[in-house]
């Protein structure tokens, strides 16, 4: 409990550092099945240098940034995207096996997947007719 | 805290996020007054496009494609670009969110009159496309030296 509540203080000193700095909310994909929960999200421009993933028992947080290559004394002249970083959070359950947590990610598309605890799957139980 | 909820529980950074949405929605079409092609925000992909005096670049932020589909064309100066991202749906699996774009998209960009589409070259890395293309030597501002 004592580390979620150092992540937490941690967040809201960033969030005020940065207040003048829009966040973009990367968009995700969430799905369960027998093994686990998959989060699929669309973080374009980030690599493995600019990735980061905070994970406790409660909560999951993915945070990036983005790294655009820009010639020098670029002008915009258009922009859908204001921000190069991205950060989202997620509460997480107790069934779920934070620590056998795995990520991976290709072209700009953060994939995490959460196993559940293995106590917590679903078992087929055999009946036995005799 | 957490996005499950919302994206912040304090309603003090949400006042902030909302004036800065405003702010950004009356600032953020400039210097461009919206498009006869322009689309509404939340298309995908979004696309930025800088200049130089010597080159346009644009960025397409589309995560996850396979640049193999992708048709860029450039006619005078309107750039098209369409191509198709597949994230199919997951089979015995029960979906919370499907945010992410399926399927196909074009975009039709315009860029300053003085681009020449003869030199034009996009790569794919970390899920951004970028595409460069040249303005033509005569329309770049030229120093006049006084005698």
């Amino acid at each position: 409990m004592a580390e979620n509540k150092d992540v937490t203080t941690r967040e809201a000193a960033e969030v005020q550092q940065r207040e003048p700095e829009t966040v973009l909310r990367p968009a995700v994909d969430i799905y369960e099945d027998a093994e686990g929960i998959t989060l699929l999200a669309d973080m374009p421009g980030v690599n493995r240098e600019g990735l980061a993933l905070e994970v406790d028992r409660d909560s999951l947080t993915i945070e990036g940034d983005a790294r655009i290559e820009t010639p020098e004394g670029m002008e915009a002249l258009y922009a859908d995207v204001r921000s190069t970083r991205y950060r989202r959070s997620f509460a997480l359950s107790g069934e779920l096996d934070t620590d056998a947590i795995k990520a991976s990610l290709r072209d700009g598309v953060l994939s995490v997947h959460i196993p559940k605890r293995a106590e917590v799957r679903p078992r087929k139980i055999d009946v036995n007719v005799e | 805290m957490f996005g499950s909820l919302s994206n912040y529980g304090d309603s003090l950074f949400d006042e902030f996020r909302r004036m800065q949405d405003e702010m950004n929605e009356l600032f953020g079409r400039s210097p461009w007054p919206a498009g006869i092609r322009s689309v509404s925000r939340g298309t995908f992909p979004p696309i930025n496009v800088g200049t130089t005096p010597e080159q346009v670049d644009i960025y397409l932020f589309a995560a996850g494609l396979d640049p193999k589909t992708l048709d860029i064309s450039l006619q005078q100066n309107l750039l098209t670009v369409a191509g198709e991202r597949k994230s199919p749906a997951e089979k015995d699996a029960s979906y919370y969110r499907r945010e992410r774009f399926d399927g196909a998209f074009r975009r039709v960009i315009t860029l300053p009159e003085d681009v020449d589409p003869e030199r034009v070259e996009a790569r794919y890395r970390d899920g951004v496309l970028q595409i460069q293309v040249q303005r033509r030597e005569a329309a770049r501002p030229r120093q006049i030296e006084v005698k």
